[in-house]
């Protein structure tokens, strides 16, 4: 998606941005803005006219894809948003029916189903995040700092990608005898004498939701946080012991500043991942739990295409909104 | 040139069979073996029935196997994807509008006056049956060969051949239930609270509600397959406060969830389909389908061609139809605890104790074996809902599409995300 935004900067001027960088985070307070866009503005107007023709070009590529895969359906399917159907058909008129249909009763004391939809899809978001976020720095920083040799290191960074040799749904679904009412967790609760009932919210409900998330998603934390901790100097670690800094000043005050282009990467893949989900909801809460992309799927079941469009631009709007939110906290073009 | 093996084998077949007539056979079409690309669901597309084809035939079946409502999607907007489609008769409310299927002419079709008075009249040896929702009697019948409207009185033109329809109930788990289960109101019965579950096909899982809503005596519906907004929304309602409540432990979409929360225990009382509680069964897992009051929710499939077929498949087409008719692909779907569409072909195909299990409710004189040659029920068993004329002839229902199809789909969202 953002790349799209991006095919401006010539290729070599990044690495540079990344050195900079890495003496940026001894301040304990990050840099001040203004100085990258000076920066940028420098070597928007050094470069001859050439070397900026040679940019675009080679910028052309992706932006070819991103236009033939990305901006054309998208277009697209705004403008189906704007149809109307019936059982059979989609007819070409315009109107914003699909989009009051989505909304309709918003405006009421209670919650419209959309409304209620996004607000539980944004809760699986937050919790999702709650917990694959110190898990996966947790997971990171210890195979990033505490596994000396590079080899060991890699083979448990191999370790964790493992589960992707399966389907998501295998991996889900491999959850429900643990956590069904008879299942493996109830049983030995039963065996032990700990309970006399089973305790049945383990399947079919928000914990197991939260639960398949947490295992799908943490390692696309992983992924992107090792890899910033990765490319931290080592030097700068000494140098903060070496300046009296303690453990906790050190992760807080060097680490962690240095390690937000990885959350945030991090961030925006478990926030998509879960926003548009509508399998582990399906599976994991029983079908009983609404999930924004479960509608678009129902609908599209029926042939309402136009009234899934519709859901669809809202979704992306939203996730865009969320996205945004985040760089707005980090400044991902910078920190890269 | 016809002598092939295949023939041989068939005529070997046909021998074992002792006192089955063969029913005129069109030529095999070994010479130049006819493919068709036949798009449906799993129900009725079975290795066995294309390797017999394929067999007596020669024309080669390439099963697309999909999800009921991707059939009809299909059938919309890729109607050149297909040679022979197998489909729900209420979706033709949806496809045939779209134009993209041809009649098919009964002129053609062999046995088209054995087809079973279930579609043709809507009866079941002379008693009229359940017709709320799309029964098939009310699609079954074309105007002309391209129409795109249903013909009242029978016309020459036929929408689908029947290939299998079966009437659905609740399925419950007697070990854990201890209790008679007579009424589809017992779904929402506060004894299976948390144990309970309804399909998530919006279509369906709304009529099923319907049967419970009538049941409970709160309110009586014109037709529940094709209900006023002010029905949707108060069926929605009943539903929504059933959530609310925790009445439901999940809801379930395709066969092996159902198959999966039943044997498990997750749920002892759910809408169900008749092979799944087949397959709970055969895990050794007691499980009833169990017939209630009300009567049944009905639904058929059947075979319809696109109307870009022409010539060779087209032909090839009919002949399957007429192979499928003709008793062996019935037996088969018989022995599975569907029904066939033409009745008296299949009963040549059977053996007497099976017909007598599967279609007269009589006690399994022998242990009864499904078409894989898998156990299905011991001798001495019944049947649930006993015989074809009491099963089909307590339909009280059928699957349907309605006119307000769109503002269901929203309200059943709204139940979901409730």
């Amino acid at each position: 998606m953002s790349g799209l935004t991006f095919p401006l900067p010539p290729v070599g001027r990044g690495r540079g941005g990344g050195g900079a960088d890495g003496t940026a985070p001894l301040d304990p307070d990050p840099p001040p803005p203004p100085a990258p866009p000076h920066k940028e503005e420098e070597s928007r107007v050094a470069p001859f006219r050439p070397r900026r023709s040679l940019a675009y070009l080679q910028a052309a590529p992706l932006a070819l894809v991103f236009l033939i895969f990305l901006v054309i359906p998208l277009v697209l399917t705004g403008i189906v948003s704007l149809w109307e159907y019936n059982e059979y058909a989609i007819i070409p008129a315009l109107t914003l029916q699909n989009y009051a249909d989505l909304f309709d009763g918003c405006l009421s004391a209670d919650l419209c189903t959309t409304l209620r939809t996004y607000l539980s899809t944004v809760k699986f978001v937050v919790l999702t995040l709650a917990i694959t976020l110190p898990l996966g720095f947790a997971i990171a920083y210890f195979l990033a700092f505490h596994i000396r040799s590079g080899t060991v290191r890699m083979g448990l960074f191999l370790l964790c990608t493992i589960p992707f040799w399966t389907s998501n749904v295998i991996r889900m679904i491999s959850w429900i005898p643990l956590l069904g009412r008879n299942g493996l967790i109830n049983d030995t609760l039963r065996a032990l004498g700990l309970i006399r009932q089973p305790i049945e919210g383990l399947l079919y409900s928000d914990f197991a939701v939260v639960l398949a998330f947490v295992h799908l998603d943490t390692v696309f934390m992983i992924v992107p946080i090792f890899n910033s901790l990765a490319r931290i100097d080592r030097r700068l670690i000494e140098a903060a012991r070496d300046a009296g800094a303690s453990g906790a000043q050190i992760l807080w005050n060097v680490i962690l500043p240095l390690t937000k282009p990885g959350i945030a990467i991090g961030t925006i893949f478990v926030t998509t991942l879960v926003m548009g989900d509508f399998v582990t909801v399906g599976v994991m809460g029983g079908q009983q739990i609404a999930s924004v992309g479960k509608v678009i799927q129902v609908q599209m079941a029926y042939l309402q295409f136009p009234a899934a469009a519709a859901n669809a631009m809202v979704l992306l709007a939203a996730v865009l909104l969320m996205i945004l939110g985040l760089t707005r906290m980090i400044d991902l073009r910078r920190e890269l | 040139m016809d002598l092939s093996p295949s023939r041989r084998t068939l005529l070997k077949g046909a021998a074992a069979l002792a006192a089955t007539p063969v029913t005129g056979f069109p030529a095999v079409h070994a010479a130049e073996p006819v493919t068709l690309r036949y798009l449906g669901t799993a129900v009725s597309q079975s290795s066995d029935i294309a390797k017999k084809v394929k067999e007596d035939l020669g024309i080669i079946l390439e099963y697309i196997p999909v999800v009921t409502d991707e059939v009809t999607k299909r059938a919309v907007t890729q109607p050149n994807s297909f040679d022979l489609i197998d489909t729900e008769y209420f979706s033709l409310k949806k496809i045939l509008p779209s134009g993209n299927l041809s009649g098919l002419d009964a002129k053609r079709i062999k046995l088209a006056d054995k087809i079973t008075g279930v579609f043709t009249k809507g009866e079941v040896n002379g008693k009229k049956i359940g017709d709320q929702g799309t029964a098939p009697r009310k699609v079954f019948y074309l105007e002309g060969q391209n129409a795109k409207t249903f013909a009242s009185a029978p016309t020459e033109w036929l929408t689908l051949i029947p290939t299998t329809y079966n009437a659905d109930t609740l399925g419950i788990r007697p070990d854990l239930i201890k209790r008679p289960v007579e009424s589809w109101k017992d779904l929402l019965s506060p004894d299976f609270k948390g144990k309970a579950s309804i399909l998530n096909i919006p279509s369906i899982g709304i009529m099923d509600a319907a049967m419970v809503v009538e049941a409970s005596g709160d309110y009586t519906y014109g037709d529940k397959g094709n209900m006023t907004r002010a029905e949707i929304d108060r069926t929605i309602k009943v539903l929504i406060e059933a959530k609310r409540a925790g009445q439901f432990r999940a809801f379930w979409q395709d066969f092996n969830e159902s198959v999966n929360l039943m044997a498990s225990g997750e749920t002892v009382i759910q809408s169900m389909w008749s092979p799944a509680v087949t397959k709970v069964r055969a895990q050794g897992v007691p499980c009833v389908y169990q017939p209630l009051k009300e009567g049944y929710r009905a639904w058929a499939q059947g075979f319809g061609v696109p109307k870009t077929l022409s010539g060779k498949k087209l032909d090839a087409a009919y002949d399957f139809i007429n192979w499928f008719l003709s008793g062996w692909a019935g037996a088969y779907l018989n022995r599975q605890g569907y029904y066939s569409a033409v009745l008296e072909t299949a009963k040549e195909h059977m053996q007497p104790y099976e017909w007598a299990f599967w279609m007269e409710g009589k006690p399994a004189e022998k242990d009864i074996l499904g078409p894989d040659g898998t156990l299905i029920e011991k001798a001495g068993a019944t049947r649930d809902g006993g015989s074809f004329e009491q099963r089909m002839g307590s339909v009280a229902c059928w699957n349907a599409v309605m006119d307000e199809n769109t503002y269901m789909v929203r309200k059943w969202n709204e139940f979901i995300a409730a």
